[in-house]
């Protein structure tokens, strides 16, 4: 199914045209109306009239998150804010939060796009979606809600939390889809076969999550709990929140709506873009937003564009699975690991509960390496050897994949933390001086 | 004349073991004899317990990872060279034993034995006239 076919659909040459006329207009519009903007373009020398089509937006400046947080809150508005109507903001883990605004036809186009996103999922106005991203400040919650809500499906406003209502309510309201991040998606699952309330009784039969990176093998987990077909989601507070990009019924890379989005991927250190299909950092640039335009964005994640027709009829460029953030990776004695990888190692083993975490710290000048891990609790034995065994076979398997030998921690059932919202995977303890 | 015997995992943290004693406790369960096996950051808690069922129902609720093991608790006087007798038994049966543990009380001794074959190991020990003591017993002690 198809939400806008025209665009999703439409020829490339005339998506480029498109977007050509577009990124002018976004540049003019940000150059004239963000002192930040202009600023770092007269610096480099450049004038809107020096973007023709979207082949010259190497001659742009990158936007970091630092930026966002140095013009705190308001600094990166172009409009008044008589023409805000909503601010959302991300959870800063460190230092001051990330602050976005939208007028009223940036949620326009917000919905516009997370209906692409439900329609490539399958999602229609017949079905019932609990929402069980938090809603508030972070964008997840009422992103989902207000692309539902445009196609013509019953939301259930749920938001995050309250597992054992999220639960009940699913079951009873008979909701066919379920929106969340992954791994709060897992722990729903394991809750429902805790409740002891049969499968069957479910409706539920399509799964949207995003807001983390997450691996094919814990796709399967998740369709496994829950029966259901799991799809990706893809978005980012600063670009708009959720509904970037989805993955369509194919599952060939998540579709990327790019008449509002325009990605690029470039070598992260030499900040040259790479040829299609090549890996690297995703780049945005916002086309049509008016609030908070983003110019060249460095979202950090890293992937691969393809720009090959999809067999379900889009000709919208398909991104690959993230592999991880670049910074999120962790370099842990000169070896770069990222947090992915170990997942992928504990979601092949049978023998453990797909939840781990990874402590780093630094003892005399040398790092480090934990991974705390669950062992299933029909894999718990009475002899020391067995389980012992067992940890030997993770070391191996982890060390094979990473490269670098971790220290493998079995620890009790359901003492690793279950996340409501982003599940915290890694704790670095290392104090660099 | 097997007795189950509860193993539970525990992480080496402060405290774990007093919390199981203390949960044993508060339910009545009493126990009859136990050991820990450690390794570097985990142990295995293993127990004879009077009510066993009631026991596991209690540390699953608990979040606890439980299991059951069959072992035999063999009977012997408290003097010396008795143990290296049942051992001898035990051995020349080509039996294997994975751990075992004994306490003592005046003139008797009783040894926890987890062999590799737990059914021949009792046969072979009853065979020898040698006394296993039944769960029942063992919790009156």
């Amino acid at each position: 199914m198809i939400w806008n076919e025209t665009i999703e659909c439409m020829d490339r040459e005339e998506m480029r045209k498109l977007q050509s006329i577009r990124l002018k207009r976004v540049v003019e519009h940000a150059y004239h109306n963000t002192p930040f903007y202009r600023g770092k373009m007269q610096e480099m020398g450049l004038t809107p009239g020096d973007v023709e089509s979207i082949d010259d937006i190497t001659k742009l400046p990158f936007t970091v998150k630092q930026d966002l947080r140095d013009n705190y809150p308001f600094g990166l508005m172009a409009v008044p804010m008589s023409e805000i109507v909503r601010l959302h903001a991300s959870s800063g883990t460190t230092g001051k939060p990330i602050v976005v605004g939208y007028t009223r036809k940036d949620l326009s186009i917000w919905s516009e796009t997370v209906a692409r996103c439900l329609y490539a999922a399958g999602v229609t106005r017949n079905d019932t979606v609990q929402v069980s991203y938090g809603y508030g400040l972070f964008t997840g919650g009422l992103g989902l809600h207000s692309g539902v809500e445009n196609i013509g499906g019953t939301v259930i406003p749920m938001s995050s939390g309250n597992t054992q209502k999220q639960i009940q309510l699913m079951h009873d309201f008979g909701a066919k889809v379920l929106a969340c991040t992954p791994s709060y998606a897992l722990y729903l699952g394991e809750t429902i076969k805790e409740s002891g309330i049969p499968r069957e009784e479910f409706k539920l039969k399509i799964g949207i999550f995003g807001a983390e990176p997450w691996t094919d093998n814990m796709r399967k987990e998740i369709e496994e709990s829950l029966g259901i077909k799991a799809y990706d989601i893809y978005g980012l507070t600063e670009v708009i929140g959720p509904g970037v990009g989805c993955e369509c019924a194919c599952q060939q890379g998540t579709h990327l709506w790019e008449d509002h989005f325009l990605p690029e991927i470039i070598n992260p250190d030499t900040l040259q873009p790479v040829e299609p299909g090549e890996p690297g950092e995703l780049v945005f640039t916002t086309l049509t937003k008016e609030g908070m335009p983003m110019i060249r964005y460095r979202t950090r994640d890293l992937t691969s564009l393809h720009y090959e027709k999809c067999g379900c009829g889009r000709t919208a460029v398909r991104m690959d699975r993230i592999l991880g953030r670049s910074d999120d990776m962790l370099i842990i004695r000169g070896v770069n690991v990222f947090p992915s990888q170990v997942e992928s190692v504990i979601l092949e083993m049978p023998e453990f509960e797909p939840h781990y975490l990874i402590v780093v710290d630094r003892v005399n000048n040398t790092d480090t390496f934990q991974i705390q891990v669950e062992v299933r609790p029909e894999f718990y034995s009475d002899e020391m050897g067995k389980i012992l065994a067992l940890k030997k076979k993770i070391t191996a398997q982890m060390q094979s994949v990473i490269g670098i030998q971790p220290e493998i921690k079995i620890v009790e059932p359901r003492s690793i933390e279950r996340s409501m919202g982003k599940a915290k995977h890694v704790i670095d303890n290392r104090k660099l001086v | 004349m097997l007795i189950k015997q509860l193993s539970i995992f525990l992480e080496n943290k402060k405290g774990r073991f007093t919390e199981v004693a203390k949960l044993l406790g508060e339910a009545g369960i009493n126990m009859s004899a136990f050991t820990v096996s450690e390794s570097s950051d985990f142990g295995i808690l293993r127990l004879i317990v009077s009510d066993i069922d009631k026991a596991i129902q209690i540390l699953k609720d608990k979040l606890y990872a439980v299991s059951v093991t069959d072992v035999v608790c063999l009977y012997c006087p408290n003097q010396p060279g008795a143990l290296a007798k049942a051992m001898d038994i035990i051995t020349n049966a080509g039996i294997f034993i994975e751990y075992m543990y004994a306490f003592s009380q005046g003139d008797s001794a009783h040894v926890i034995i987890r062999p590799d074959d737990v059914e021949k190991c009792a046969d072979v020990l009853k065979a020898n006239k040698l006394t296993l003591i039944a769960a029942s017993d063992l919790y009156k002690l």
